[in-house]
């Protein structure tokens, strides 16, 4: 296995991480419409992942920030040829952060009220678009011989990347249903888990759709058996929602994340970014990555602080364990 | 959609614009943390109300500021690939590493430790607690290091070679770009005006509270903190400044040469205070100089030769080939004033207050005052300053808190469009780093999208400091004074309210 081998799979860890992480406060987003049904249960989900979202977000920036060291001519080709998507997620990520900073930080209801709007479709539209974009990724675009994207924004929203946007939605959303049904307690935590039962039933079914679809098209023996796992830990999460086995559940919601994600980086490799114009156009792990030189300092840097980030994100979960309800709640407007 | 524009012009104003917004929050965001973690670390060792209040006041602030820094950051990471996707194709093996860096290193580190330190106050023992706010301030300056170091490396490019069969810089020594002395000196230029910008943010709200006679306890430890950070950190941005100025007057003589609108070399070299000239024509119609002091600024000598802008074009024409290597010259020459002008009037605002302030040297006894009273201005030993004249130090004050902001944008207006035109000095020109695929249509339409959000956004943020400004230090609860001896908070109540939700 070569570095920029290595570095292909440390991109996908990225973004699995990232997807996981802020899939699940995504998801949680998008419940303060679906589940709350008034402004203290709205807090509460939002105060689920009130210490954690940033932390979460990261793991895009060092998604972003190691492709462009790693693999600059897909970061360079990604980023403007998705120019508009992307301009649309990030102005998302930018209001619904402060969105969650700045929510309660004024008691009129003008002011909260909007905030919440915007929390609620600033995580819907990413958590769609991450899919577009992905679907988009995987099933290759149109790259010219010197790598430049020379569709427009039409080809980009062709069926297999919308039902990609459609599986990422319903996942996150169900991911963070059964995050909600974790990390509360009272009435809300009972919702959580019957929603998460119905959005699981859409995910599966969406779901399964994609993952074949990406298989016929572009998969390998490997990326069968990703999908196999993500299937089935799916499957296996909504039983154990049934069961009220709210851990299990939010762990084998990440598997399967963690197994899509897989599967997707899978059917690429060795490519990154496929040209559908011509297979030689294609951006690949070697044309497109860096000297050898910098992926060995990249290497040792990640195979560091990655561990390390892990090891103190993980126990800011276990500082913030303890189960919500409203009575939790502190005093608005402080 | 073609707008008989360079292609390269609404991609600069993109890039200026996204920055020079992040960066009013950048510098309150690295002294802030830093300020607040001390005022806790206060708190702890001495169990001060005072500094209890100090902290919750201060890191209010501090967070309705981080909150624009973080989220305006996101931008940074992703533009060069939006809109500089050839530049980000031609450095990425050496300007991605450090970018990476920062964001494995110290963002993760911010951004984890921000959540514990909001929403730990009942979660995390004291001194776990002040920990988190520490290992926030680190990671805002190793964040700050990083991506000064990439900067550095932009105008002043080393440890790389050019792989001509790829088209690409690659890196071959990323300690040189981590070390060199480009990128030590505007770290530490860029450091200490960073504290230059927070202290003189303290003196501005302290002294707003104190010409009102409002939580003047609180404020007086602000006010005397803010004032000896503003006297500290404007020493040594001086410093700083001049030896980033001597770094460049070597690495880049065209921009300071415009930063004097030095036409022709001359030695001795002076100093220019005022100038208005012909770019054209390539000389000025008016100057007001000091003789001889820019040969000392840029080589500690008197009466050595700089050159000027003329020939350092002529010898950049026979290296590089025809062309014009002058960047915008009013811009750089009026932008290197504003931002030692600005700069160093909070600086001299913060001297003055020291002084006027000072506690017990040289004051006789009447003019002392108790713990809680404003203290008065005492310019000469028995003498007062009278109402009028408080009135006005106190009203100069709070306007200080905004002249290092419109210091530290034109500090670094000065120096990327000093550099033009190239993106990285002598490797790449600026027109040849943008993105041949996006059209300027759409960079027409990000353009416009962000600046009206973050438009919108300046005024929320605005609006809600001066609220919680004027709200003053909180008073303390029970659960302030009383901290939780165990991780993960005291289980005495399973219903207890968190003590502080969003």
């Amino acid at each position: 296995m070569e570095l920029h081998d290595i570095w292909f799979v440390l991109i996908a860890v990225l973004w699995t991480g990232y997807f996981f992480l802020e899939g699940f406060d995504f998801g949680v987003g998008v419940l303060t419409k679906l589940l709350a049904r008034d402004r203290p249960e709205k807090r509460v989900l939002i105060n689920t992942i009130g210490p954690v979202w940033d932390g979460n977000e990261v793991w895009l920036l060092s998604a972003g920030g190691a492709t462009f060291a790693a693999f600059p001519e897909w970061y360079a080709t990604l980023f403007s040829g998705f120019y508009l998507p992307l301009l649309a997620i990030l102005v998302c990520l930018i209001v619904r952060g402060v969105a969650f900073e700045y929510r309660a930080k004024r008691p009129e209801e003008n002011w909260q009220r909007n905030w919440e709007t915007a929390i609620f479709w600033c995580s819907l539209i990413p958590a769609f678009l991450w899919g577009v974009a992905f679907g988009n990724i995987v099933h290759g675009v149109k790259i010219d011989k010197n790598f430049e994207y020379v569709g427009g924004i039409g080809d980009l929203l062709h069926p297999y990347a919308l039902l990609g946007g459609l599986v990422t939605l319903t996942l996150f959303t169900f991911h963070g249903a059964v995050f909600t049904a974790l990390k509360t307690v009272g009435d809300i935590r009972e919702r959580a888990r019957g929603l998460a039962l119905k959005v699981g039933l859409v995910t599966a079914v969406v779901a399964l759709a994609f993952l074949l679809w990406t298989q016929a098209d572009t998969g390998n023996g490997r990326s069968l058996v990703a999908l196999v796992v993500a299937v089935a830990a799916l499957v296996a999460a909504l039983v154990a929602n049934q069961l009220g086995r709210e851990g299990w559940s939010f762990g084998l919601s990440g598997v399967t994340i963690v197994a899509a994600v897989a599967m997707l980086f899978l059917s690429l490799f060795p490519n990154v970014m496929p040209s559908t114009l011509d297979a030689s156009w294609s951006l690949t792990v070697t044309n497109a990555s860096s000297s050898p030189y910098t992926l060995k300092i990249m290497t040792w840097c990640a195979g560091i602080a990655t561990p390390l980030v892990l090891l103190y994100q993980g126990w800011t979960y276990w500082v913030f364990r303890k189960r919500i309800g409203t009575q939790h709640l502190a005093d608005a407007a402080h | 959609m073609n707008l008989a524009l360079a292609p390269e012009t609404l991609a600069r104003w993109q890039f200026g614009i996204t920055t020079v917004y992040h960066f009013l929050f950048v510098p309150l965001t690295i002294s802030l943390a830093a300020l607040t973690a001390g005022l806790q670390t206060a708190w702890v060792r001495t169990e001060k109300e005072k500094y209890l209040r100090a902290t919750k006041f201060w890191g209010k602030l501090f967070l309705i500021n981080i909150a624009m820094g973080v989220v305006t950051g996101i931008v940074q990471e992703f533009q060069f690939g939006m809109n500089w996707s050839d530049y980000s194709r031609f450095v990425g093996d050496i300007f991605g590493a450090p970018l990476a860096f920062e964001a494995l290193i110290a963002f993760f580190f911010e951004s984890t430790f921000i959540g514990l330190w909001i929403f730990g106050w009942d979660k995390l023992p004291k001194r776990i607690h002040l920990a988190c706010i520490w290992m926030v301030s680190i990671g805002t300056l190793l964040s700050a290091y990083f991506i000064l170091a990439a900067n550095s490396w932009m105008q002043h490019p080393v440890g790389y070679r050019i792989d001509k069969a790829r088209g690409r810089a690659e890196l071959t020594d990323f300690w040189a770009v981590l070390t060199q002395n480009t990128a030590l000196s505007q770290a530490f230029h860029t450091l200490s005006a960073s504290f230059l910008t927070g202290g003189a943010f303290m003196v501005g709200v302290a002294a707003y509270h104190l010409a009102r006679k409002k939580h003047v306890g609180t404020m007086k430890t602000s006010l005397r903190l803010g004032l000896i950070t503003v006297v500290i950190a404007g020493m040594l941005t001086a410093i700083s400044g001049d030896t980033l100025g001597k770094v460049m007057f070597k690495q880049q003589p065209m921009k300071m040469a415009s930063a004097e609108a030095l036409w022709d070399g001359q030695k001795p070299a002076p100093f220019s205070i005022f100038a208005y000239g012909n770019v054209e024509k390539g000389h000025n119609t008016v100057a007001v100089e000091i003789p001889g002091l820019l040969s000392f600024l840029a080589d500690d000598n008197f009466s050595s030769y700089v050159p000027g802008i003329n020939d350092v074009n002529k010898a950049e024409q026979q290296k590089f080939g025809p062309g014009d290597y002058r960047p915008n010259i009013p811009v750089t020459f009026w932008g290197f004033r504003w931002m030692i002008g600005f700069g160093m009037a909070s600086f001299a605002i913060g001297m003055a207050g020291l002084w006027l302030t000072r506690k017990k040297f040289l004051l006789p006894q009447h003019l002392r005052v108790g713990e809680d009273e404003v203290p008065h201005l005492v310019l000469f030993k028995n003498k007062a300053l009278g109402p009028q004249l408080t009135t006005w130090y106190w009203r100069i004050a709070v306007w200080t808190l905004a002249f290092p902001l419109i210091a530290n944008s034109w500090g670094w207006i000065f120096t990327e469009m000093g550099r033009q035109p190239w993106a990285v000095y002598g490797v790449l020109q600026t027109r040849q780093a943008v993105s041949p695929g996006v059209s300027q249509g759409e960079v027409l339409i990000s353009i416009a999208v962000f600046t009206a959000l973050y438009a919108i956004l300046a005024v929320v943020e605005v609006k809600l400091l001066v609220k919680y400004v004027k709200a003053g230090p909180p008073e303390l609860t029970e659960a302030d004074l009383n901290p939780p001896t165990r991780i993960g908070g005291d289980l005495r109540d399973a219903d207890k309210p968190m003590a502080f939700s969003y």
